[in-house]
Parts: structure tokens; sequence; C-alpha cells
């Protein structure tokens, strides 16, 4: 007979309840989305009359596409920008030895202390400045680097033995093809969970995209979808189907990226 | 192909200077093997070689061409390291066939290359792994063949045997071995077992402390060591040291009294050390051999036996003694056995200096 060992039953409980109210709210969200306008203040779960008229209201008669594709560049870009730069940075300080480098680390790190509510103002007044606001730039330049990415990459590439980098230079690469062509595929989990993460934050980033624009056609997502809640009405069945919309998105990069999380190649070349 | 030479190479990190002036001059061809205890400075020296550390001071040069500012890649060299350092996203073919790669060699040539190498080696039916699917020993081999390819002026070893077990150590050291004999390149062999630099060496360069101790064939330093350091280090089991002392024209140890040898110089205090390689202790009718003055007699303290043979520790005036017993017949822990020096193999030290004065010096010097 199989024993079940009751910090087992234990874990699994509460790990499934933990499952039930995470996905409690998108599955309310997605039925929402389904229902019609007379229906979504009943309290039945299902639809009465399923529909998909909302999504092509949507999709049809409002900027929402437009926000879609703002949102998209912006998280596309932040994510290419940020996997990039941080992954650089976070070499340079885990790979070689300069004066100072201790001190640009801690900087670095120090950023993550900061809130993003205390930087919206400098960021605005660097962007009216530069002439910024109410442009797509405008949105994604505070987003393009980021102080924690740095840390992971500078934590993962510590990782990367420097007799491969010294076996590169001796196969004859230059300093940013190692980087490019040994380091940075050791390290593929770490640029997935960064990846996801740039991609999340700045694809429901709320804050700042509502500081720096007013166009309604430079809105991103969660702007355009807050912009729906008026002060007397509120198309709630439009903010659910929005927001169906625009967790595809994420869903897709987490699908697509947590299997290189968990697989990610192990420095197996080395001694074992 | 190519010689190398060291001109009063030194290297400091920060303020800790780890090679201290190294003049050393190795031929085309040649198979030099740097050995000496951990922090002996020779994996830094190999490094200095590679050019992937600057040196402090001095010169290096390849082929006779000053090499200190030429970057690792236009050295003409290959190195094989201890962790094998083999591209884990790569397969073997294209990790033995990267530097060719880099220096935008046309494909049809690195294929080619990749496959002798591979045919020498054994690995062609590994080409389409990767390194995670291999042992140890197949690592290695690949390690080997990436520097094969490359065809380089020299090769660099650093330590490449260490992250193997025994068996296979004996059975790539005879690979490496091979390999040299076939190709016939100039290679630096970084070591800490003096087994390896005696069984690959056609040159030894013994180090300590960022100096080199002495320089030599393996046979030259096992049989002539320049000092107590190298005496002890080269040899396995190792020398037997005894503390003694020059008494008029007696050498006198704890528990007898031999005539002196001919020596280079007394110590002014008369201290000296004497040393026996445990083979040459001799034991049984073997001690007839020699005239009575070097003949003891010794309690046996701990026997290992090892098959073909044994290893003795014998306890003879307060002074313990390794040796070696040949045959598989060998005496019991308790037991007292005949035991001689034999007197054409004794070395003399000094004992202040370590600095060997004995005979065999002499006929060096």
């Amino acid at each position: 007979m199989k024993i079940v060992r009751p910090g087992r039953v234990i874990g699994f409980t509460l790990l499934a309840l933990g499952g039930i109210v995470m996905i409690m709210p998108l599955l309310f969200m997605l039925v929402t989305s389904l229902k019609s306008n007379s229906e979504i203040y009943e309290l039945h779960v299902l639809p009465r009359e399923p529909t998909l008229g909302n999504y092509i209201e949507i999709l049809t008669h409002s900027h929402f596409a437009r926000w879609f594709l703002v949102s998209f560049v912006v998280a596309a870009v932040s994510t290419v920008s940020v996997l990039f730069f941080d992954s650089l940075i976070g070499y340079t300080l885990a790979k070689f030895r300069f004066r100072g480098s201790g001190v640009v680390f801690v900087a670095i790190l120090s950023t993550l202390m900061i809130p993003t509510e205390m930087l919206v103002i400098p960021w605005y007044v660097m962007a009216k400045s530069m002439g910024w606001l109410d442009s797509i730039w405008g949105i994604m330049f505070p987003g393009m680097m980021t102080g924690f990415g740095v840390f992971l990459m500078r934590q993962f590439f510590a990782g990367v033995p420097d007799e491969l980098l010294d076996a590169a230079r001796i196969d004859g690469l230059g300093e940013f093809e190692i980087f490019w062509k040994v380091a940075l595929p050791l390290v593929t989990p770490a640029l997935s969970a960064l990846a996801i993460f740039a991609f999340l934050g700045n694809w429901t980033a709320f804050l700042w995209p509502l500081i720096v624009t007013t166009s309604p056609n430079l809105y991103t997502v969660p702007v355009g979808l807050a912009s729906l809640s008026g002060e007397f009405q509120t198309d709630w069945e439009m903010i659910m189907t929005g927001s169906s919309i625009a967790t595809i998105p994420t869903l897709l990069v987490f699908i697509l990226l947590q299997r290189n999380i968990v697989n990610g190649i192990t420095l197996s070349g080395l001694k074992g | 192909m190519a010689s190398v030479t060291l001109r009063g190479i030194r290297k400091a990190f920060d303020r800790t200077e780890i090679i201290k002036g190294i003049d050393l001059d190795i031929a085309d061809k040649e198979f030099v093997v740097f050995v000496g205890p951990s922090g002996c400075g020779k994996s830094t020296l190999l490094r200095l070689i590679a050019g992937l550390e600057d040196v402090s001071a001095g010169e290096i040069l390849i082929d006779g061409r000053v090499v200190n500012n030429t970057a690792p890649k236009d050295r003409n060299i290959a190195m094989v390291f201890q962790s094998y350092a083999l591209y884990p996203h790569m397969t073997v073919a294209r990790n033995m066939g990267f530097g060719l790669r880099a220096a935008k060699t046309p494909t049809s040539e690195i294929d080619r290359r990749v496959g002798e190498a591979a045919a020498m080696l054994g690995l062609e039916s590994l080409l389409q792994r990767r390194p995670g699917e291999l042992s140890g020993g197949q690592r290695q081999r690949v390690a080997m063949g990436r520097a094969i390819v490359r065809d380089p002026e020299v090769f660099l070893f650093d330590e490449p045997l260490s992250n193997l077990d025994a068996q296979l150590r004996n059975q790539v050291r005879t690979d490496i071995k091979k390999l040299h004999q076939q190709v016939r390149t100039t290679s630096i062999y970084v070591t800490h077992d003096q087994v390896e630099a005696m069984t690959l060496a056609d040159r030894i360069v013994l180090l300590r402390d960022g100096r080199i101790e002495q320089v030599g064939t393996p046979i030259e330093l096992f049989t002539c060591p320049a000092n107590r350091f190298v005496a002890r280090f080269i040899g396995s089991p190792s020398m037997n040291i005894i503390p003694a002392q020059i008494d008029d024209n007696e050498i006198v140890l704890p528990w007898m009294r031999l005539p002196t040898p001919p020596l280079a110089t007394r110590p002014t205090d008369g201290r000296i050390e004497l040393g026996i390689r445990p083979d040459d202790l001799l034991t049984g009718a073997a001690c007839h051999s020699v005239p009575e003055a070097y003949r003891f007699t010794a309690e046996v303290r701990v026997v290992e036996p090892m098959g073909a043979e044994s290893q003795l520790i014998v306890s003879v005036g307060g002074q313990d003694l390794q040796l070696r017993l040949m045959g598989r017949l060998f005496p019991k822990p308790g037991e007292r056995i005949a035991c001689a020096l034999d007197p054409a193999e004794l070395h003399v030290f000094d004992a202040t200096t370590g600095v060997a004065i004995g005979q065999r010096h002499i006929s060096l010097q």
C-alpha cells in the first residue's frame, strides 16, 4: 500500500488553494468579457448568452488596437534593450577588474531602493527638457536599463568560469565576441528570466505612461483601459475584454521562455 | 615550431610578487615541464607565456620575436586547460573548429583539419556530441584536439590531468607523450605531480616561490638534485634526509659514523644533511656489496605491501627511514633487519642553506 505522508497532503492542498486564488480573478475577467452589457452586474458565474460582441466592439470602435501596438513596441524594445545592456554591464562588472568597479556596482544596486514614484518627477523634467513628452521614446526611455537586471546578470556571469573566456581569447576572439558568442549563450536561463520580468514590467507599466502621454493614440494598454473608467460610467465589459486580450502576450512570453529557465544549459563542458 | 625564451620575467599582482625573475630557454620541439608545489607560480608563468596575463618586467620571445605586447591569438599558441574549458553549448566539432572559424578559415579547410585531429585522437564518433555528454577522458581528448587543430607553434598544458582518475590519468599521459612524438610541437606542461613531470619531460623546470630551483632532464634532477628541496620533491617515495655532523674526516649520524665523501665545500659549523633515496637503502644480502662501515641494523616499524614490492619504514637511532623492498616477501613490524647505505648514492647538503655539496655536485661542476 502506498503511504501518503501528511506533509505532502498539506503541501498540495495549500498549493491548490493558492492556485485557485490566483486563477479566479483571471477566470472572472474572461467570463465577464463574454457577457453582454445587461448581464455584467448579475451574480451568476457563466454568461447566459456568451457573446464575442465585446471583442469585436473594442477592436473596431476604440483605440484599443493602437494601444496594443504602442504597448507592444514599448515592451519589446525595452526588453531587447534591457537584455543587451544589462547583460553587457553585468558581464563587465563580473569579469573585468578595474578601478572603481565595486563603487559602480554598488551605485547601480542602490537604484533598486528608489521607488518609481520618486523617479517620475526627474524623469518628467528630463523628458520635457529633451522634448520627449507625449512620444513613444518618452514612454520607454526609463525602462531601457534596470539595476535589477545588471545585478541578476552579474551574478550569473560570475558563475561562468574564467578558463572558458581565456580559451576563447586564445582561440582568437575579441572581447565583445567572447561576451556574445561564449558567455551570453551560457546564461540563457538568466536572460529568459530577465526577459519575462522586463516584458511584464513594461507591459503593465501604468504610472509613467499615464504621466508622459496626453494623446489617446499614444496610450499604452493599461492607460487606455483606465481611460474607459469614467467619473459617471465605467465600461466594465470593455475593460475586462481589453484586459483579457492584454493577457495574451504576457502568457506567450512566459510559455515560450519558462522552459529555458528550467532546462537552462548547464556548464557541463567543464570538469564534472 | 618555435623556441620560447624567457628573460628576467617578473610578475606581481598588486604588491605581491609571484614570479621573481625567471630566465629560461626552451628549444624548438622540446617538451618542457614546469613542476613545483602549489603557489610556486608555475601556472602564472604559463599564463604569461600564453599572453593571458601581462608581465611586470622582462621579455618573452616566441621564435625569436618579443611577444610582450602581442595578444594571445597572435602568439600562435594553443592551450589545454585544467578544466578543459570546452564551450558547453557547442558540439565537439564546433569546439574544435572554433578558433579556425574565428580566424575566418574556409569551412572545407576547417572540416579537413577537425577530421584529421579527430582521427588522431579517436574522436570521430563523438564529433556531434556536446561536452556534457562526454566522459572526463573524452573531454580531455577534445581539449587536446582543439589545440592540435590550430597547428600552433607552441602547446601549453595547464595541469591537464588533474581532474582525471588515476587509471585514466596514466592513459592520457601516454596519449600526450605519443602526441608529442607524432607532431613534435614545442610543448610546455604545468603540473604539480612529479611523476607526470618525470615521465613526460625532455627537461624539467622545478619552481619554488616564483624562482627556478633547477632545470635539467628528469634523470639529472633525480640523480643530481641541486639542493634539498629538489631532492625531496623529485622521486617517490621522497628521499630520506638525515641530520648529521662532519667531524674531522667522518660524518657522524645519530647511530653510526661514515667516512666523509669528497665535498665541494665544508659548512663552517659542520652541520650537514645526508640524503639517501629509499631505493638506495640496501637490505638483506645486498648489504654485503658495500663496505662494513655503511651497514647497520634497523627495526621495522611499518610495512606497506604493494604486490611486487613493499614500502617499509624502519627506525634506527631515533630516525625513521623509508625504504623499498623488491619481491613478495616482507618482514613483520618489530623485526630487526640488516640495512646499508649505498655509498655511491649518498647526497650531502649544507644543513643551513640546503645546497648540495656532495660528490655528485662536484662531478657536475
